[in-house]
């Protein structure tokens, strides 16, 4: 043998190396199923490797193989937190396609419960993104409110989560004056509760200490990453679909583009809770405006080629009865074309590129998921942060699987 | 609106010889058709031309013809936050040749271009980690072409003897029934079997 011992390493070759820890898929902070990858030196993250699609179920092929009446409720499955902004953006397509305009009264019911999916999204997100970092309360104080709009969806449409209510040329079925008066009268006590969440953990020292100046991007590099929605409002952008290319009738109504200054965590948090009273004021507008008589009138377009006639009509014409039937078995048929229609989300810029071949499928539907782009700029985020910080910045890119594994 | 979409799109095409083969307006979207050759340089004249400034990454995705020479359509979107614009580039390509990864450009393509690779098989020349993103690991093949069946070819389940996940041909205790709604009348228009003799 070798009588010689070999020189003494130097310490830093002395084996240390970066440590590799995988965080999920069933970490509770990881909002999911998410895996990643975590390379650590020391406590510090040297590199993020997510890995999603373990929620992967096929949306985009599944519905070519459906009509386009099929697949709105696959929309519901994706942002499972605020269902109806998705559907919107699918039935917005489907109606520049064809051409068909939203009777005025549709117009308003959606944008009421695209408001109500907008607080339903933020209240989970904001109150969750304090349990990432330590607190427990203000996620069973947001549970409460959500719980209340919850009961609104299911009183227009009949289920608390995969409404399948927007439809394309308006929505499924009008609004008792009932839930309109309850919706307004849920306004002004909600407005109460933002308040109380407002005190009970934004203004908090842990809650400040742990998210600002973390995660920070500048509105440039939010841009290259694809960001929407809160992310660029983060960074200083006063950009909100709702505003910049107003669709339904979002023109009309009167709100503010909340707006940050550093880009951090802190920053799209404090965001979030303002857009809530934004959201709750255009509530407002749409109850007192769905009150009024001139605004009373069909929700859905009377083309009874893509939107189905009453059960009254069926009863007595038999043109409406096969107009049901066509529109049940084969579907509607959309003209030939692409198109690209986007919806401020309450994540960000939820997109559906459209190519329909002239046929009663989607030849080709592309979801644009906001949380998609955010998630994939994880490791830009969090490089150089702390493990702990890993989860404050999960917490504030909003991410939902629903919508990112599609 | 259209009017001036028109314009950007001459324009654009102006700027730049041969790179674009069509310029289309519709539902008031501008569409540029690219030789696949220039699609990143087409990318970084968007990106930076003052009278354009397309500097928002949206989307890339792809759509499979399989009756083209060249199957696949790589479809990018691009936003304009400054002058409020949306622009839609698309280039053809194959399952052999290779599109420019717009990665460079924007470090958000990164993720979309993985997801075009998983579904379609689209491969981006110059992207540094073109992995599988959304389907199993050890997945095999590509869901979201047109010959791929929408079935799948595989399915898992626990097996309690071998203590883990197996993967088995797809059984189905029915066939998935695609039911012909299509009138025959109107809408897409489509040969019966025989019907060619019609028209001779």
């Amino acid at each position: 043998m070798n009588d010689q011992t070999p020189a003494p390493a130097k310490p830093e070759s002395q084996g240390l190396r970066n440590f590799n820890i995988n965080f999920g898929p069933q970490h509770p902070a990881a909002h999911g199923v998410l895996r990643l990858i975590l390379e650590l030196d020391g406590e510090v993250v040297e590199r993020v490797d997510p890995h999603v699609g373990f929620l992967h179920r096929g949306t985009e092929k599944l519905m070519e193989s459906r009509t386009y009446l099929q697949n709105v409720p696959y929309f519901d499955r994706l942002d499972y937190c605020a269902p109806m902004n998705q559907e919107h953006a699918f039935c917005l397509a489907i109606e520049r396609l064809l051409g068909v305009d939203v009777p005025r009264r549709g117009q308003l019911i959606r944008v009421l419960y695209a408001e109500i999916g907008r607080l339903l999204s933020h209240l989970l997100n904001v109150t969750s993104q304090a349990m990432d970092v330590g607190a427990l309360t203000p996620p069973l104080w947001g549970y409460e409110e959500r719980e209340k709009l919850m009961v609104f969806y299911e009183r227009a449409s009949g289920a608390r989560m995969h409404a399948n209510y927007f439809r394309p040329g308006g929505v499924a079925r009008d609004l008792p004056d009932q839930l309109v008066e309850d919706i307004g009268a849920f306004c002004d006590p909600f407005l109460k509760v933002v308040e109380d969440l407002d005190e009970l953990f934004i203004g908090n020292r842990i809650f400040k200490q742990r998210n600002v100046d973390i995660g920070v991007i500048s509105l440039e590099d939010a841009w290259k990453w694809g960001f929407s929605g809160v992310m660029v409002r983060g960074s200083g952008a006063a950009w909100d679909l709702r505003k910049a290319q107003p669709y339904e009738c979002y023109e009309e109504m009167e709100f503010d583009i909340p707006v940050g200054k550093h880009g951090d965590c802190y920053d799209r948090a404090v965001i979030r809770m303002e857009e809530m009273r934004q959201s709750t004021s255009i509530m407002k507008q749409c109850v007192e405006k769905l009150m009024r008589a001139e605004n009373r009138g069909p929700v859905m377009a009377p083309n009874h080629k893509i939107t189905p006639p009453s059960r009254g009509e069926m009863k007595r014409s038999m043109e409406a009865l096969i107009h049901h039937f066509k529109l049940f078995t084969e579907g509607f048929h959309v003209p030939q074309g692409e198109v690209y229609a986007a919806v401020e989300a309450p994540k960000g810029e939820f997109g559906v590129y459209l190519v329909s071949d002239g046929g009663d499928k989607p030849y080709r539907c592309k979801i644009r998921a906001p949380g998609f782009a955010h998630l994939s700029a994880m490791d830009f985020l969090c490089k150089n942060h702390m493990l702990a910080d890993v989860s404050a910045i999960l917490g504030s890119l909003d991410i939902v699987f629903g919508e990112v594994d599609r | 609106m259209s009017a001036e979409l028109e314009a950007l799109g001459a324009k654009i095409s102006g700027a730049l010889l041969g790179a674009v083969t069509e310029v289309k307006v519709a539902y008031g979207e501008l569409t540029l058709t690219v030789v696949r050759d220039r699609w990143l340089e087409v990318a970084a004249h968007l990106r930076d031309s003052p009278d354009c400034l397309f500097v928002c990454f949206i989307d890339v995705t792809a759509a499979d013809y399989p009756q083209r020479a060249e199957r696949f359509e790589v479809v990018a979107h691009l936003l304009s936050p400054k002058y409020n614009r949306r622009i839609r580039i698309k280039t053809p390509a194959s399952e052999e040749t290779p599109v420019a990864s717009l990665v460079t450009l924007y470090p958000g393509a990164d993720w979309f271009e993985r997801e075009t690779y998983d579904l379609f098989g689209v491969i981006f020349s110059g992207h540094p980690d073109l992995r599988r993103i959304m389907t199993d690991y050890g997945f095999d093949g590509h869901p979201l072409r047109k010959d791929f069946p929408m079935t799948g070819f595989v399915e898992v389940r626990y097996d309690d003897e071998q203590k883990r996940v197996v993967y088995e041909p797809v059984r189905l205790s029915q066939e998935y029934r695609n039911f012909d709604f299509l009138s025959p009348w109107e809408g897409v228009h489509y040969d019966l079997p025989g019907d060619e003799k019609a028209s001779k």
